[in-house]
């Protein structure tokens, strides 16, 4: 059979549409993760317990700050995008330097919270579902300091002309701010 | 002229030597065909497993003298479900899409072949980890917190590489189509993956925060919020069970709907329709999941419209439209084979006999899943449970077998001996309907099932009156396994004979194939396609035959 030759395909932004999925499956994650909490926060009410935390001071200030610092991330991983679309090398770096130095006061900041709040995990039923979502979520930023030096290397290392990684990281760090406002919501504001 | 010389044992060594090369190219490609195709064995080698555990438990259940011990029991229920699901019917599924959704796709490589690879690997090794936890007395109800562990360990890192290679597959699908190929025009079993993926990439990450909790809960905390090792199959029995094992499954309908109109000869009427039923049959049971397994709709005539429709609409939705998805795409198969049968004379293969009988079979399944759901009817925790997961999962396996059939020529470059695979589907469906349907008499009789999470409830399963009926249908499901095992294990030796060489060799479109992979040679180059090759219909192959040319 010979069907007629094609011209080369054009490039269809796959990075991107991963990222995009992958986004997707991190909100599945965080979302049936927050359900559990908010499911077993509901049980023990109706059982006559306190609602969460019973012993703990919220550091609301750390957990707020923290909060602002994924927002502001999100406007330097765009930042990094526009500089690349004008072929702007060191906005560029600069930008993604910033995202990085911002995710890593993110993690700064979570370490923060546990150090102060210092809840065991072995005493009570609240530890063990505290540090499974902050610790997720912190995973999750994790991810993202790897993706920022892999866009970074990608991105700075001769291929500033192709700036769907830098979309794409993007997008990313928009699904981190995105799972980071509902986890400070459930964990630390509706407790 | 430069010549080589050669001698006995410089010949020996490089025999050894190529072959060890072999394997290390096998075990490290990023060919998706490869890849697809060390999911399929692993996965036939799971289900194997599955079926021989399911005889173990028939044997079991067929008279009260006990043969195993209550507390390896315990562990024997759940090897059953783990070899089923996630040894089995995942990775079947997902292997038959890796390793033939890029050639549909008219793509010279799947996106992302090492994150594909990648999670292989991981689904693997957390696949050996969850079996050595179970071994070691750990899994659900396990006494060995250590093991319990280890299980959970495995399940998250099995679940983080089905989602890799799910996300290879529906990026796939989303970004490398062949010029011309839009979303309209993908093969129906493209369509079908990529609904499969995108089950698995909306389910998995639900499941895989809950082994996250249920892992630090454990080993860390006071098991207070999850009820410790007995508490996992609450929490993560669904992944195991159906509506979610009918989400998984979803590829195999695609196989059947594949294959009508190749066997008919005839265009696929409505294609949007057909679509539309495949991913009727996922989105329904993804929201399945999020709802009660069972609806409080009752029978009884004396109660007042309003809160009746309250209860039925949620019923119909997640119960029923799984159901309606299925119908779509059988009611259109039999279009298109009116269709077929006046343009012409259909070729029916053994192929098309194997996956249409499996969708029949995951069409009961899922009906079973509907009639769960009345609670009236009282079938939770029977084992009509049982039963409907049996359904879907040989059914799929059915299916599966059917698409490894009808791909094999461009897979391996040969085809498998059609007189030898029929037999084999009237096989396949003895052992499914014994296996399974002995199990929904049971459940209506009240005979307990489910994942047992501790002797107790072993012994509940297992205390019936085995002078009634019970007996039975107990032996019936255990000698259905049996015919099982048998009908997959010779699948599985035609499969070798054609891997090494010895069937029959075959052209490139041997059974009037309509999408664009029955464009190239057989078997597909490593990168598939010569050149990228452009598309203007749904059936770019069939419109270059008399009958497409007439239709």
């Amino acid at each position: 059979m010979a069907l007629p030759a094609a011209a080369p395909p054009a490039p269809r932004r796959q990075l991107l549409v991963g990222t995009a999925l992958a986004c997707v499956a991190g909100s599945t994650l965080v979302g049936g993760m927050l359900a559990v909490w908010v499911l077993l926060r509901e049980r023990f009410l109706d059982g006559g317990g306190e609602r969460f935390p019973v012993d703990y001071i919220i550091t609301e200030v750390a957990s707020n700050v923290m909060l602002m610092t994924l927002f502001s991330l999100c406007l330097f991983a765009q930042w990094a995008v526009y500089s690349a679309k004008r072929d702007d090398r060191a906005h560029t770096g600069l930008a993604l330097g910033v995202v990085a130095v911002l995710a890593i006061a993110f993690v700064n900041g979570q370490a923060f919270v546990w150090y102060t709040m210092a809840v065991p995990l072995a005493e009570n039923y609240y530890g063990a579902l505290f540090y499974a979502v902050t610790g997720t979520m912190t995973a999750l930023v994790v991810a993202g300091i790897v993706y920022t030096a892999v866009a970074a290397v990608r991105a700075l290392g001769g291929r500033l002309g192709q700036v769907e990684v830098l979309s794409a990281h993007a997008l990313y760090w928009y699904f981190a701010a995105a799972a980071y406002t509902a986890v400070w919501f459930v964990v630390y504001v509706t407790k | 002229m430069t010549t080589i010389e050669t001698h006995a044992d410089a010949a020996g060594d490089s025999v050894v030597a190529s072959f060890f090369a072999g394997v290390a190219a096998w075990v490290t490609s990023t060919d998706h065909k490869k890849i697809g195709r060390m999911y399929l064995g692993f996965g036939l080698l799971g289900l194997l497993a599955g079926a021989v555990f399911g005889a173990m438990l028939g044997s079991e259940r067929m008279s009260d003298s006990s043969v195993f011990d209550s507390d390896i029991l315990v562990q024997l229920f759940q090897l059953e479900r783990l070899s089923l699901v996630f040894f089995g019917l995942v990775p079947m599924t997902l292997g038959l899409a890796i390793a033939v959704t890029p050639m549909q796709l008219g793509a010279r490589q799947i996106a992302f072949p090492r994150l594909a690879l990648t999670g292989f690997y991981a689904w693997l090794g957390g696949l050996v980890l969850a079996i050595v936890g179970l071994a070691n007395n750990g899994g659900i109800g396990g006494g060995d917190g250590q093991a319990v562990d280890q299980f959970l360990a495995g399940h998250g890192l099995m679940f983080l590489g089905l989602l890799a290679s799910a996300g290879s597959v529906a990026t796939s699908v989303l970004t490398t189509r062949a010029p011309g190929m839009t979303m309209r025009r993908v093969p129906l079993f493209a369509w079908s993956t990529l609904i499969g993926a995108l089950g698995l990439l909306l389910a998995l990450p639900v499941a895989f925060g809950a082994v996250i909790y249920l892992f630090i809960d454990h080993r860390l905390g006071i098991e207070a919020n999850f009820g410790g090792a007995e508490g996992i199959g609450p929490w993560l029995g669904w992944v195991f069970s159906v509506p979610a094992v009918v989400a998984f499954a979803i590829p195999a309908v695609g196989v059947a709907a594949e294959l009508v109109p190749v066997t008919f000869r005839a265009r696929q009427q409505v294609r949007g329709v057909a679509f539309a039923g495949i991913a009727l049959v996922g989105v329904a049971s993804l929201a399945a999941l999020t709802t009660q397994p069972a609806h409080d709709v009752t029978l009884d005539p004396d109660q007042s419209f309003g809160p009746f429709f309250e209860d039925l609409l949620p019923f119909l939705v997640f119960a029923g439209l799984p159901l309606l998805g299925l119908v779509v795409v059988m009611g259109l198969g039999g279009l298109t084979l009116k269709t077929g049968i006046a343009g012409g004379r259909p070729k029916v293969t053994a192929a098309f006999v194997l996956s249409f009988l499996g969708l029949g079979m995951i069409f009961v399944g899922v009906a079973g899943n509907f009639l769960m759901a009345i609670t009236d009817l009282e079938l939770l925790g029977t084992s009509f449970e049982e039963g409907a997961v049996l359904y879907v999962v040989y059914g799929a396996t059915m299916a599966v077998m059917g698409g490894v059939a009808f791909w094999a020529p461009k897979l391996w470059g040969r085809t498998l001996s059609e007189k030898a695979v029929l037999p084999l589907a009237g096989l396949a469906l003895l052992g499914t309907v014994l296996a399974s349907l002995p199990l929904y008499v049971a459940g209506f009789l009240d005979q307990a099932g489910g994942i047992p999470a501790n002797a107790a409830q072993v012994d509940a399963i297992l205390s019936l009156d085995y002078a009634g009926s019970a007996e039975l249908w107990n032996t019936l499901s255990m000698v259905g396994h049996i015919v099982m095992v048998v009908a997959v294990l010779a699948f599985v030796m035609l499969m070798l004979q054609t891997f090494t060489g010895r069937g029959d060799a075959a052209d490139d479109n041997p059974f009037g194939g309509h999408t664009i992979e029955w464009s190239t040679s057989s078997p597909a180059p490593e990168h598939n396609f010569e050149y990228v090759p452009t598309v203007a219909s749904p059936s770019p192959v069939f419109d270059l035959t008399a009958e497409g040319s007439r239709s």
